[in-house]
Order: structure tokens, then sequence, then C-alpha cells
């Protein structure tokens, strides 16, 4: 069939482009327009719902730099090694000895290395735990590889909701069981750890080549020996890495549910800013912000050696 | 069985032409079995450290039932006091979600002067007189003597029942228990469902079934005079004493509108900071240097470290949250909007400079379609985790659920409501899951949204 017939004008072509334009103006206009309104109605809201608002307190917004400013800047050290210090008057401020914590003898770990050494041990132990519960969740997900078709959905359910359940609530319950500590913060990661990992690891497992597999059904293997000797040399690697990447996010999230009372460094920061105790502040800070960069700074050299320089998605 | 055997020349043959699998290096070999090793004495490592065998051995997990019952359950406790002159009285602790003048039909008066309260019809039901208590469960009845000093059981205790010095509890699982004292049982009947979840006790709607409450709305007389019974109604619901549905919805919405502030403020701030720090768009070492080391600063500080500062700077409430996320989101999206500018092709740019135009036009024309959905994808991926997020924000002081969530659970008595929270949180959740992963799949032009992701 020939079209030539059929072939409009360029002046029609011209038109019909120019009203395709102006259509697309007009949606990117009423969506700005909607965005813009959402936006200043939002500001508004936060501001009248806030205990200060935003142009009242703007001009003291720098007032707490001022106790953040220790008065002796070699206080913060003392603060991170528990050093005496001579401004030490009674009172919590300036106790920085009091929080040592003694092995054998005269030899101590300072109190806030200790704590962040439980907040990192938080974070390692639910990935672990994580990462070990959701390897075979995902292999139940993963369409290629699900064994039947209710169980997946089942697992799929059970993974959203673990991902999507507010942590500071598993914690709360935990702590009511297993009494205040860090062992509720574990599993409240750990939970989410699991919901947060299977996602990412399922959609692995479903972009996997299915060639070995197929050889591997040939000669008859069980869906074991499939899953072991099809999929995971592939996915491995990645898996990997994904666990690596969800360590660093679990580093933040177990400070942050210590500072909802799950102990670790996290409770301590939110104790010390609340009581506005300077020194003790920026050492807790500057601590945190080492850790944190360290960690990140690890885990992106071992992905890239696991991966090569594969362009991670940062997923929360 | 037969075995095809390899003649030992071909065998060699094969191993030399792939020694990568035959002489396989030290690492490859045993380098899973010690991944695993080390794991497992990590794991060692960390039950001495957080001290997990004694944890669990103190651990109350009846606590963990119970409270779990609690969130889809309530409970009504009357109790019943024997009075000198013999007679029993029903009393209820304030605030009790029967309302003022209870008189619930499971309580029913017996010939002899006594009460009987029927738990679970009357296979399990505690029949209180002066003299005696019976108590009726398991097809088992014991009666306990009230006459004395203390409650004495007649005849040997069962399994359901525990006997101390001046008390006799007796549980009848989930439905309830009774603890009776010699002047006093008082009994715990469990009921599954949120109480009063319309209306609290002083609504004038209070226990009306649903079809009165409809017809009052639509059709009744004025119950106060100054509003019409509709909007009477809806005050009563959103002012709901015992569910706080009003401030609920509000603290959920402030969590929402964080999300959204905060996001689209770092988007707004991180887009053209990922111009200058993408290295293909600005051929300046030291300024994409200098904001990318900004971007890492502002994502390593931490969403809790920044609305901690902020809510002192601002007090608490949604503003210090969405302060603290625009924060941090301005260093996730910076970092994410300059790799995905590093990553475009450069041919369209190419193409729009030859032509003559100008740089905002060659970004405009050549950067912007190939960026956009990208980006919006992004962002929209970051909102979505930030209403996550903002929860638990919340719960130190920066607005939102998470501190109403966080108050509710500390008295450790309001369950249900923590339950209800929970609910409204995950449906909030679910929803933009879903919403962000039907935009996103449109954008990127993938029709997987189709496939039930």
């Amino acid at each position: 069939m020939t079209t030539t017939d059929m072939q409009p004008t360029g002046r029609e072509i011209g038109a019909t482009w120019e009203r395709m334009v102006a259509k697309r103006r007009l949606y990117t206009l009423i969506g700005l327009a909607i965005l813009l309104f959402a936006f200043v109605s939002s500001v508004r809201f936060a501001d009248e719902s806030n205990a200060g608002h935003f142009f009242e307190r703007l001009p003291h917004l720098f007032d707490f730099l001022s106790w953040l400013i220790p008065k002796e800047w070699t206080d913060v050290w003392r603060a991170l090694f528990d050093i005496a210090s001579p401004n030490d008057k009674g009172g919590e401020e300036y106790n920085f000895a009091k929080g040592r914590v003694y092995f054998w003898g005269d030899f101590y770990v300072p109190e806030y290395f200790e704590l962040m050494i439980t907040t990192i041990n938080i974070a390692i132990v639910s990935t672990i735990v994580g990462f070990v519960f959701a390897v075979p969740l995902s292999f139940l997900v993963a369409r290629n590889f699900s064994p039947s078709t209710p169980l997946r959905l089942v697992a799929k359910r059970i993974m959203e909701v673990l991902r999507a359940f507010p942590e500071i609530v598993i914690a709360g319950l935990f702590t009511a069981v297993l009494s205040i500590g860090p062992v509720a913060a574990i599993i409240a990661v750990s939970l989410h750890t699991i919901g947060a990992l299977g996602k990412l690891f399922y959609e692995v497992v479903e972009n996997a080549d299915m060639k070995a597999d197929d050889g591997l059904r040939a000669v008859g293997a069980n869906w074991f020996e499939r899953v072991r000797f099809a999929a995971l040399p592939q996915v491995m690697p990645n898996f990997a890495s994904y666990a690596l990447l969800r360590l660093e996010i679990n580093v933040r999230a177990s400070t942050i549910i210590g500072a909802v009372g799950g102990g670790g460094i996290g409770e301590e920061l939110k104790l010390s800013i609340s009581r506005g105790f300077g020194a003790k502040t920026v050492a807790l800070v500057l601590l945190l912000f080492v850790t944190i960069v360290a960690v990140d700074q690890f885990s992106a050299w071992l992905r890239r050696k696991l991966v090569g320089e594969h362009a991670f998605l940062l997923q929360h | 069985m037969t075995f095809t055997m390899i003649h030992q020349s071909r065998r060699h043959e094969i191993e030399e032409r792939y020694p990568e699998y035959f002489k396989r290096s030290f690492r490859q070999r045993f380098g899973f079995a010690m991944v695993v090793a080390g794991t497992l004495l990590y794991g060692l490592y960390a039950l001495w450290f957080f001290d997990l065998p004694r944890l669990v051995a103190e651990a109350q997990w009846q606590r963990f039932g119970i409270y779990l019952s609690q969130w889809v359950s309530y409970d009504v406790q009357p109790e019943l006091r024997v009075k000198d002159d013999g007679s029993i009285e029903t009393r209820y602790p304030r605030f009790s979600v029967l309302g003022d003048d209870p008189h619930p039909d499971w309580i029913v008066d017996t010939a002899d002067g006594g009460k009987t309260v029927l738990i679970d019809g009357t296979s399990r039901s505690v029949a209180v007189n002066h003299k005696q208590a019976v108590v009726t469960a398991q097809g088992q009845s014991v009666t306990v003597d009230l006459s004395g000093e203390n409650p004495r059981v007649i005849g040997q205790a069962p399994a359901w029942m525990t006997v101390y010095d001046d008390n006799v509890l007796a549980s009848f699982g989930f439905a309830g228990d009774a603890s009776i004292s010699s002047d006093r049982v008082r009994v715990r009947k469990r009921f599954l469902g949120w109480a009063n979840f319309v209306f609290d006790t002083h609504s004038p709607f209070f226990n009306k079934p649903a079809g009165e409450v409809i017809s009052l709305i639509t059709s009744g007389p004025r119950i106060d005079p100054e509003q019409s019974n509709l909007s009477l109604a809806f005050d009563n619901i959103w002012f709901n004493n015992a569910w706080q549905h009003g401030d609920v919805w509000t603290k959920l919405f402030q969590t929402i509108v964080m999300a959204f502030l905060g996001t689209l403020l770092g988007a707004l701030a991180a887009f053209p900071l990922a111009f200058l720090a993408a290295r293909n768009i600005t051929r300046n070492r030291l300024v994409n240097q200098v904001l990318k080391r900004m971007f890492d600063f502002l994502r390593s500080v931490d969403m809790l470290i920044w609305a901690l500062f902020l809510t002192r700077a601002f007090g608490p409430g949604p503003l210090a949250g969405s302060g603290a996320i625009f924060l941090t989101e301005t260093g996730t999206l910076g970092k994410l909007y300059s790799e995905g500018l590093e990553n475009i092709d450069d041919k369209p740019r190419e193409g729009i400079k030859s032509t003559g135009a100008s740089t905002a036009l060659v970004h405009r024309y050549g950067v912007m379609p190939q960026i956009v959905p990208v980006m919006v994808s992004q962002t929209l991926y970051q909102w979505e985790s930030n209403v996550r997020g903002a929860t638990i924000i919340g719960a130190v002081g920066a607005g939102g659920i998470g501190l109403k969530l966080w108050e509710a659970m500390r008295t450790n008595s309001n369950w249900a409501n923590v339950g209800y929270m929970v609910l409204l949180i995950l449906m909030v959740v679910f929803l933009f899951d879903a919403a962000s992963n039907a935009v996103r799949h449109r954008l990127m032009g993938t029709n997987k949204a189709a496939m039930g992701h």
C-alpha cells in the first residue's frame, strides 16, 4: 500500500507539532502550578504546627552554635578519650573520666568508642541476620525459581510488610520483652533488613541468566541443586554488594534506633544535645561522622572489588 | 552401572587446557568457607558482646503475646465488691470503655442476691455471692470460699488457677481472668476489636447502633442546638478521646508533608549544584570536588543529627523534620544527580553545540531530556523512602506521627492505639510505594508496572 496520497503537507505537520507542544506545555504548567500550591501550603502547614515558627526563630538559628562551641577545644579530645578535664566541677557536662570502661588493670576503652562499637555491632549483626533470611526468601519470591505461586505471593507480602513496618514499633515491643538494650534494636533493624534485602535480592535473581538452570534441569537436578549451582554463583557478588550497601544504611539506622531507646551512641548523642553539653556533642558528632565515612569508604572499596565499577542506586 | 573411564593422557590434556578449573588458588578454594567461618566466629563474639543467652533466659516472652493481643482487643474490668450487708456491688474503673452508666448484659443477678459474670457464655463464668465465688472453666466448677480472712479453694485447685495467700487468680486465656480476694472479685473480660473506635463514651451517639446514628444524622432533631447533627458527629469522631483521630491524622499528614517538603527542597537545591559537581558539565576539578565532598558531608552527618540540632533550633515540630530531610536529601540527591549527569550520552550535546546554541540551550535540549526522567524517578524513590524515615525521625522530636507512636508505646498500656497508627503508616507507605512505582515505570518507559510489580 502506498501512503503518498495520505501524507500531510509541511504546514499541517507544523500545526500538529505546535498543538502537541502547546498541550505538553499546558500540562507541564498545570503540574508546576499544583506543585507550587502543594509546596506553599505545606510550608504554611509545617510552620503553623511547629513549636517555634520559621521567621521568628531564624535570627536565633545560630544561637545553638554558641553552646555547641566548647569553652576549650581540648575538651573535645578529653571527652572523646575520657581524660579528666580541669573544668570538671561535678555535674555531667565535664565528667569525662567517669565513662571509662575498664577491661583489665588500667587499660580502658573510652565510653564513646564503646558505644560506637555497640552501634556498629548492631548494624553488622542485623545485616548478617537479614542476609541469612533474605537469601532463601528471595529464591522463594523470584519468578524464575519460585517453587509454587501461593508460596511466592505469601513470601512477597511478608517481605513488603517487613520493609514498611515502622522500626520503632518493633524496637518498642521488644524493649518491653527483653528489657531496654541493644538487642531490641538488633531485632528491629534485622526485620527491616530482611524485607529490604529480600526485595533487592529477588530482583537480582529474576535477572539471572537461565542457561545454567536449563542445563541443570536437563540432568534432573532438584530445586536446591538448581539454586546452588545455577543461581548462586551468578548472583552472589551482587548479593554481597547489596549487603554491604545495606550495612552502610544500617549503621545510620541503628544510630537512630539508639536515639529512641535502643542503646548505643544515638542515645548518648540525643541526651548530650538536649542538655546542651557542647564538648560532648562535638566529640560525639565527630566520632559518628568519621565512623560513617570510614564504613562508607570501606564498603565502597569492597563493593568495587566484588562487582567492579557498578553504579548502585542508594536505596533505603 | 558403567563408568566411562578417561585415559590418563586425556585427563592430563583436559587439566592443562583448563588450568583455572583444576588448579584453583587458595582463595578460590577456601575463600567462601573462610567467610562463613569468620561470620560464625563473629556471631559467637556478638553473642558474648550483647550477652544474648542471659537476655533470652530473662526475657518475658508472655508479654509479647499480651501486648500483641492488646493490639486487636480491649478489656472491661468490673469489680464485684462484697458489701457488709451481704449484697454485691459492681464497680468499674474510671474511663471504662463502657461509659458512665454501664449495665452490660453479661453480668446477671442470681436468685441468692449474688452476681454472675459470664466471660464466655456459661462455659466460663464467675458467680459471686457473699459466701463464695464459683469459677467455671474447662468443664470444671471450682468453689472459692470467701467467708474467711483469705479466700480458700475448696478441693483441688486446677492448673488454670494460681493460689496465693490473700488472692486466687483464675486464668481464662485470651477471654480474660479473675482475681479473687475475700472482699472483692476483679474480673477482666476481653473482647476482640477496638472499643469506641468511632464515638467515645462522652458522645451522644455513644453505644447506639449504626442505623440509629445514621437516621439521627440525616433526619433526627438537633442534639446540640448550636450545630447540625452531622457536624456534631464529625466533631465527636475527630475529637474522640480514646483514639484521637484528629490528632493522629494531623500528625500522619505532618509526616507526609515533612517528607514532601524535605525532598522537594532537597531536589531544588541539588539540581543546580549537581550541574556544577558533574565533571563533564563543569570542567573545573576544584568546584567538582568541593561540591562532591559537600554532598558527602551532608549525607554522612546523617538525618538524625540534623534532626536533633534543628529540633533545638526551631523547637519540636515538622519544621525541624523537614529541615533535617532537606539537608540529608541535598546530599543524597546531589550525589545521585551528579552521577546521573556524568553518565549521560554526550552526542546530543555535541549536536546542539554544533548549531551554535548558547550554554543554557545546550543544557536545555542536550542534557535535560536525558536526565529528567532519571532525576524524577530518583526523587520519587527518595520521597517514598523519606516517608518511612520521617516516622522514625519524628520520635526524637522532629514532629509527625513518630512522636505520637513513641508516646503511645512508652506507656505500655495503649497498644491498640499503636496498632491503629501502625496500620495507618503501613497504608500510607504501600500507597506511596505503589504510586511512585507506577510513575517511575511510566517515566522510565518500561511496562513493568503492568506486570504487577
